[in-house]
């Protein structure tokens, strides 16, 4: 099996709160994300894909159709966007790296035709990043 | 529409932390000559340092009510507490006391970090992957015997 990688990054706004929490909760649980106006990232999203290297084409999938899956799911949807408010995935969940991460494992998952979907890693800043596996799969 | 998959899925959080801290490398069980040999400058008796970048990945259940498996908040007070105190500016072979019998190597590191770490309790510690230089990097997920030790 053979791991192959693409990364990407976009840019986005979001704010953690929880409308079933009180205000002070809210600031007290999610701190400075809870600012109401909102604050952003520049993100970087890695995703792998394992499989075996087709004996044609010697590729685990084409790394253009990769590009493009990532573009329309992920580009499209997040690059420049509200995560909040514009993303209806995320409709209803505190957009936090963790959610925002298996998010992106639900919307490309289904769409990786060649090889399977092994990791979505998705880096808030360099210091914090969320990764989403297959469960059993080694890390 | 989409059919429920969280059991299909895993998530882990990773944090990166940094401290600077001095060791040298030398084994009691060697020769002076074995360890000059084995270590190079490393076993330089003056001992050198390095930046460190530690990597914690922990996994656990997303929370509801916050999307995080864990406050960073609570995560970063622990490795503040167990690790980057204990070895932040620090002499590792004089000042941790494991590294007084075991070689303060990265691997023996990402062992006693993992251990450490072990203990927080609000997730689960997946990996410890620890950065010695840009260049060289080590990581121990807790399936050696001596973690146990």
């Amino acid at each position: 099996m053979v791991l192959l990688t693409r990364k990407i990054e976009f840019s986005a706004s979001h704010r953690y709160n929880n409308p079933e929490l009180s205000p002070e909760e809210n600031v007290r649980v999610f701190g400075k994300c809870n600012n109401p106006h909102g604050h952003g990232h520049n993100y970087t999203l890695e995703v792998t894909v394992a499989g075996e290297p087709d004996p044609v084409t010697g590729m685990v999938l084409d790394l253009s159709e990769l590009k493009k899956i990532l573009e329309r799911e992920v580009m499209q949807r997040m690059d420049h966007r509200h995560l909040n408010y514009e993303v209806p995935e995320l409709a209803g969940k505190i957009p936090t790296c963790e959610n925002v991460a298996r998010v992106i494992w639900d919307l490309l998952e289904p769409k990786i035709a060649q090889g399977t979907l092994h990791r979505v890693r998705l880096y808030e800043s360099a210091d914090l990043f969320a990764d989403c596996y297959r469960n059993g799969a080694k890390a | 529409m989409r059919t429920e998959r969280g059991s299909e899925v895993k998530i882990e959080l990773g944090r990166r932390y940094r401290f600077a801290a001095a060791h040298r490398l030398h084994s009691a069980r060697l020769s002076e000559e074995e360890n000059s040999r084995l270590y190079g400058k490393c076993n330089n008796p003056l001992g050198h340092g390095h930046n460190y970048v530690v990597e914690i990945s922990v996994s656990g259940k997303v929370d509801r009510a916050t999307g995080m498996i864990v406050n960073l908040a609570d995560l970063d007070g622990f490795v503040q507490h167990e690790v980057l105190d204990a070895f932040d500016h620090r002499s590792l072979n004089e000042e941790v006391p494991v590294f007084r019998s075991e070689v303060p190597t990265t691997e023996n590191l990402c062992i006693e970090i993992f251990r450490r770490v072990r203990a927080f309790p609000l997730a689960k510690l997946e990996r410890v992957r620890v950065e010695e230089t840009s260049n060289n990097s080590f990581e121990y997920a807790g399936d050696d015997v001596r973690s146990d030790s």
